[in-house]
């Protein structure tokens, strides 16, 4: 028993060591994780620079980019730094409020059909395929015309709810191959409840495929919800990236050549959602060694 | 086969029934009455709102039992009633989406068919040449990651308004009217390029490196190495690995075509191009229940009858399919 337990323990710090070392050494996540940290720094500090609302109107109307307002200005005088640090907030409370959400309704669905299998799983793969093949954005749409307050909370809550299905599919895929090892039908014959099965065998063996499906279903939250708030129907308080593009392209930023309106949201969603998927397939690299390249 | 395509259509059923219970349900089940927002914004004077409230609800079916309320609206969408659009005065809203529709479906049809094409093709090659590999990467991810609308604003800001090579909004030039002249086709073909392109991009991107991860794998896979070993060609087990790479990607066009569609959407936006996705800014700007109900319902039923397509696309690059043993897009 302590044996064992040695030998545990100095293989998972073998292991963590390793992960590490990787870590280090691949460029993708390293290049990845600093812009992911470089705009969390702007989202959080940002706001503390210029604090106050970051729709007020207190510049120069539609000003070009200098030393005081870095950005520039927007038609109405509002900073855009100011909006875009604010923006960053939202953006990532969104992707990753959202994304949550959707991974523990992925993995409810995906656990559940996927250990059960049988009937339970064929309910489940019904509703996981409808959900599947409705066009969410469509479907949030519909859902968010009827609120008149929305806020990011409301937002994220509602696109975690459309958008697990392939992750609840991915996840029922990698249960079922799991399910048939000698390890859980040994637990399952000792008597160990369901549950504890699958929190207590199962997971932690697809621990970073669950990991890497959250990183993708947190990039796949921030496009959706740039998508909503582009079409006018994001958070009615306050800013978002999404917003900003909607109000640049409603006041015509684009013949009137304001491009320090339209761009910094553009760039700041691509290069962070960019940044998790480029994380993804480096921590992938990682995880599993026969991806690694030589 | 008869199993395959069975089950695909109760899925689909199933999905259309359930979308469009949806439809019915949120108007009625969200916080707020429709009924009395319309009347909010009507100028009416306290001692009318009750008659006109009642009016406004056996209009629209609300005084009935909801069981009967359900009923009706199946009825009526069966036969294609969609109830009225507020904003465009009162339009049939199947009148209205019917106009529009041919612009989306010229701008998604192509965008779809030749962005996929074009990216498995590129994905193929990239995946065999190193630095093709390397330069093409960074760009891939980023096409991918980048919000269809922005761009659609920066090839817009770039083509349209600093070199003004293409016009910038609209379905056409605002000085013509529709007709079937050279120079309306002209402005047409002009006025489609900028949201074709920004469409095409980004999923140009998802499909090349999607291609080049499964060539890779596929190549490493045991029969690409037992036929590597037996001597065979390399360009014979390349074409062996990409028939095999195809399936994921024609799986993945099915999930992606929700996507995509609300990709063309917020393009359309961004141009002023006068399909759905404008439409739906009106509507959504103009609290246009009715309409916005309607788009989603076409959104719903279109890419009902894409998915369905790629279902029979999936029959023909999937024998397994045909013979009837596993495969298939599950």
């Amino acid at each position: 028993m302590t044996v064992g337990a040695v030998v545990a323990s100095t293989e998972s710090v073998g292991r963590r060591r390793e992960i590490l070392y990787f870590a280090l050494r691949g460029r993708k996540v390293l290049i990845s994780s600093s812009i992911l940290i470089f705009f969390a720094v702007i989202a959080v500090a940002g706001p503390l620079i210029r604090p106050g609302d970051p729709n007020a109107f207190i510049g120069p109307l539609a000003a070009p980019p200098d030393g005081q307002y870095w950005f520039g200005t927007t038609t109405f005088g509002q900073d855009v730094f100011a909006q875009f640090a604010s923006g960053l907030r939202a953006t990532f409370t969104a992707g990753l409020l959202g994304g949550s959400i959707a991974a523990l309704i992925g993995m409810a669905v995906g656990f559940v059909a996927g250990y059960r299998g049988g009937v339970i799983d064929e309910i489940l793969n019904m509703v996981t395929n409808i959900v599947l093949v409705i066009p969410t954005l469509a479907l949030l749409i519909v859902v968010t015309a009827y609120l008149s307050a929305r806020g990011i909370f409301v937002e994220a809550l509602f696109i975690g709810l459309t958008s697990w299905p392939w992750a609840a599919r991915a996840i029922r895929a990698q249960t079922f191959s799991l399910a048939t090892r000698d390890f859980v039908d040994l637990a399952r014959i000792s008597g160990v409840r369901s549950l504890r099965v699958i929190f207590s065998e199962i997971a932690p063996n697809m621990s970073s495929y669950l990991f890497l499906t959250f990183i993708l279903l947190f990039g796949g939250a921030i496009l959706i919800a740039a998508s909503l708030d582009f079409i006018g129907l994001g958070p009615t308080e306050g800013t978002s990236l999404g917003l900003m593009m909607y109000n640049a392209v409603a006041w015509s930023a684009l013949p009137l050549g304001m491009w320090w309106w339209f761009i910094p949201p553009g760039i700041g969603i691509t290069a962070i959602v960019g940044s998790l998927y480029v994380l993804n397939v480096g921590l992938d690299e990682i995880f599993n060694p026969r991806l690694r390249e030589s | 086969m008869r199993g395959y395509f069975g089950r695909k259509l109760l899925i689909y059923a199933l999905t259309f029934v359930a979308a469009a219970t949806i439809d019915w349900l949120i108007p009625r089940f969200m916080p707020g009455n429709p009924v009395q927002a319309l009347l909010s914004r009507s100028h009416v004077t306290p001692e009318a709102l009750p008659a006109l409230q009642a009016y406004y609800n056996s209009l629209f079916g609300l005084d009935q039992p909801i069981f009967q309320q359900y009923l009706n609206f199946w009825s009526s969408l069966l036969h294609g009633d969609l109830g009225r659009s507020v904003y465009l005065s009162g339009s049939p809203v199947t009148q209205v989406i019917m106009g529009a529709l041919p612009y989306t479906v010229a701008l998604l049809i192509p965008a779809i068919l030749l962005s996929w094409w074009a990216g498995n093709k590129f994905g193929a090659i990239a995946a065999r040449r190193k630095w093709l590999d390397n330069a093409f990467l960074p760009v891939g991810y980023i096409l991918t990651a980048t919000p269809y609308m922005w761009l659609g604003i920066v090839i817009a800001w770039v083509l349209g308004t600093v070199f003004e090579v293409f016009p910038i909004s609209g379905g056409y030039s605002y000085a013509l009217e529709p007709s079937l002249t050279w120079t309306f086709i002209g402005s047409l073909a002009s006025h489609w390029v900028m949201p074709f392109a920004s469409l095409f991009l980004v999923g140009f991107g998802g499909w090349a490196i999607g291609m080049r991860n499964m060539i890779i794998y596929e190549l490493d896979a045991d029969y690409s190495r037992y036929l590597t070993s037996l001597g065979a060609p390399s360009s014979l087990v390349r074409r062996y690995a990409y028939r095999n790479a195809l399936l994921p990607q024609v799986t993945g066009l099915a999930l992606q075509l929700g996507v995509i569609v609300a990709g063309a959407l917020v393009t359309e936006i961004v141009f002023a191009y006068p399909g759905i996705g404008k439409l739906l800014l009106a509507a959504v700007q103009n609290q246009d229940y009715f309409l916005l109900q309607g788009i989603f319902l076409f959104v719903i039923i279109g890419v009902l009858i894409a998915n369905f397509l790629v279902d029979i696309a999936y029959v023909f690059v999937d024998p397994r399919t045909r013979v009837g043993m596993r495969g298939g897009p599950a």
